[in-house]
């Protein structure tokens, strides 16, 4: 009887020892750590190139992750990428004149959604659109203009219905940060 | 088994054993409902092939784990990229070597005792004594194996993955000084439940599956001798290993 006993409770042991790991490994070390965030708003922005960004991609105010990415579709119409950023309600007093960019982390890393607060009084909410938005910088075409060295066109980015301060006289060349 | 009736050559031979195996899947499998009435047998079994397995399992996952995290510390710092080496880890943890390493040393510690326990059964006429006493063999000594180990191997897994996350976090971290939270937030935006966790979930059911058939069929067909059980024992190890890594070939390329 204490024979049975005991290897019963060493296979319970295992079993939960086992899915204890299983729970470990799927919650701690994978993207749905990432998931706890609880409630967030959706705002939307549109590129003319998103480059590598993937789903669920963050979304970095001053380098701090605010959210991620929640959906890219591109737009039939348009034929520009709407991306749709779930961002944590805890950051609600981003203002609503922000701009976005796609950039990439290190020189190899992953690619993700900048946001550069604005000045306005007013703050994002659910749907809102930014209307100020800069592309993916795309390697290649930077080198394909340095190569060639004159106006290769409107690439970089995609200014809305306002039009980005910058883009007018500096068209060769891709605005920096 | 009364399958193997004089073969022409080596060839055939095999042929022939690799029938008898695919037959003896569907005997097993034929036998499980009927097994489900020695439940007690199939939890001793999982406490034996998999509870027993444990220390072993986790000294080679921490292991497996720091030596990882040293190696690719040591090439990434080439590329400048040592960050990614919480993904690095963890993804060839998840996707390939948790399964298959686990899998590779459950043939040696559990497989192997199956195949000498069942086999000197068979010597010994333990089994038609069974068979004499109406009690089916293949439910109630065969299946309930085949189930732990099924039951066991993902679990086993896991565990394994587990501690080799934290080995390659001790090297990683602790002793090399990579940055705790980049190793983490690394980790955690690249790797993904369904694509990356589960796939080595499958992966080690399937294992599961094909080493404790290959190890129950090896004890269960072995020739009643001293002798026939030691080769019945060494073909379990080589054949599950074979099988392991060829089934991870095929899974790997289905799943990706």
């Amino acid at each position: 009887m204490a024979q049975r006993q005991s290897f019963q409770i060493g296979t319970g042991l295992f079993i939960l020892l086992g899915f204890a790991a299983l729970g470990y490994l799927a919650t701690q070390t994978t993207s749905l750590a990432n998931y706890r965030q609880g409630d967030s708003y959706a705002i939307k922005a549109r590129f003319t190139n998103i480059g590598q960004l993937k789903l669920r991609a963050p979304v970095k105010i001053a380098g701090v992750r605010v959210g991620s990415v929640g959906s890219i579709v591109l737009e039939p119409d348009k034929l520009d990428a709407l991306v749709t950023l779930s961002i944590d309600k805890r950051y609600d007093k981003i203002p609503d004149d922000s701009a976005a960019a796609v950039f990439t982390s290190g020189l190899l890393g992953d690619q993700y959604v900048a946001l550069q607060p604005g000045g306005s009084p007013d703050n994002f909410k659910n749907g809102d659109e930014i209307v100020l938005t800069q592309s993916s910088m795309q390697l290649e075409e930077l080198i394909g203009k340095y190569l060639v060295g004159g106006d290769a066109g409107k690439t970089g980015d995609k200014a809305g219905a306002k039009p980005d301060a910058q883009s007018g006289e500096k068209s060769g060349k891709q605005p920096t940060e | 088994m009364s399958i193997v009736r004089k073969p022409p050559s080596r060839l055939a031979d095999s042929l022939a054993q690799i029938g008898a195996c695919g037959i003896f899947l569907f005997r097993i499998l034929g036998a499980v409902p009927l097994s489900l009435r020695y439940l007690r047998e199939t939890v001793r079994q999982v406490y034996f092939v998999g509870a027993m397995s444990l220390v072993i399992i986790m000294t080679c996952g921490l292991f497996v784990g720091m030596v990882l995290g040293l190696q690719l510390y040591h090439t990434l710092s080439i590329f400048g990229g040592t960050a990614a080496l919480g993904t690095v880890v963890a993804l060839s943890l998840y996707r390939e070597l948790g399964p298959v390493v686990t899998a590779l040393l459950f043939a040696g510690r559990a497989g192997t005792s199956i195949t000498a326990e069942i086999g000197l059964m068979r010597a010994t006429d333990q089994l038609d004594a069974m068979e004499m006493m109406a009690v089916d063999p293949l439910a109630y000594v065969v299946a309930p194996r085949f189930l732990a180990g099924i039951i066991a191997m993902p679990l086993l897994a896991c565990v394994f993955n587990a501690l080799g996350i934290l080995g390659a976090h001790l090297v990683g971290v602790v002793w090399l000084g990579l940055d705790n939270g980049t190793f983490w937030s690394n980790m955690t935006s690249s790797v993904d439940v369904w694509s990356d966790v589960m796939t080595g979930v499958w992966k080690s059911l399937a294992f599961g599956a094909v080493c404790t058939l290959i190890a129950t069929f090896q004890g269960y067909t072995t020739p009643p001798t001293s002798e026939g059980v030691a080769y019945a024992t060494t073909r379990t190890v080589v054949f599950s290993s074979i099988a392991t890594l060829a089934i991870d070939f095929v899974m790997t390329a289905f799943l990706m």
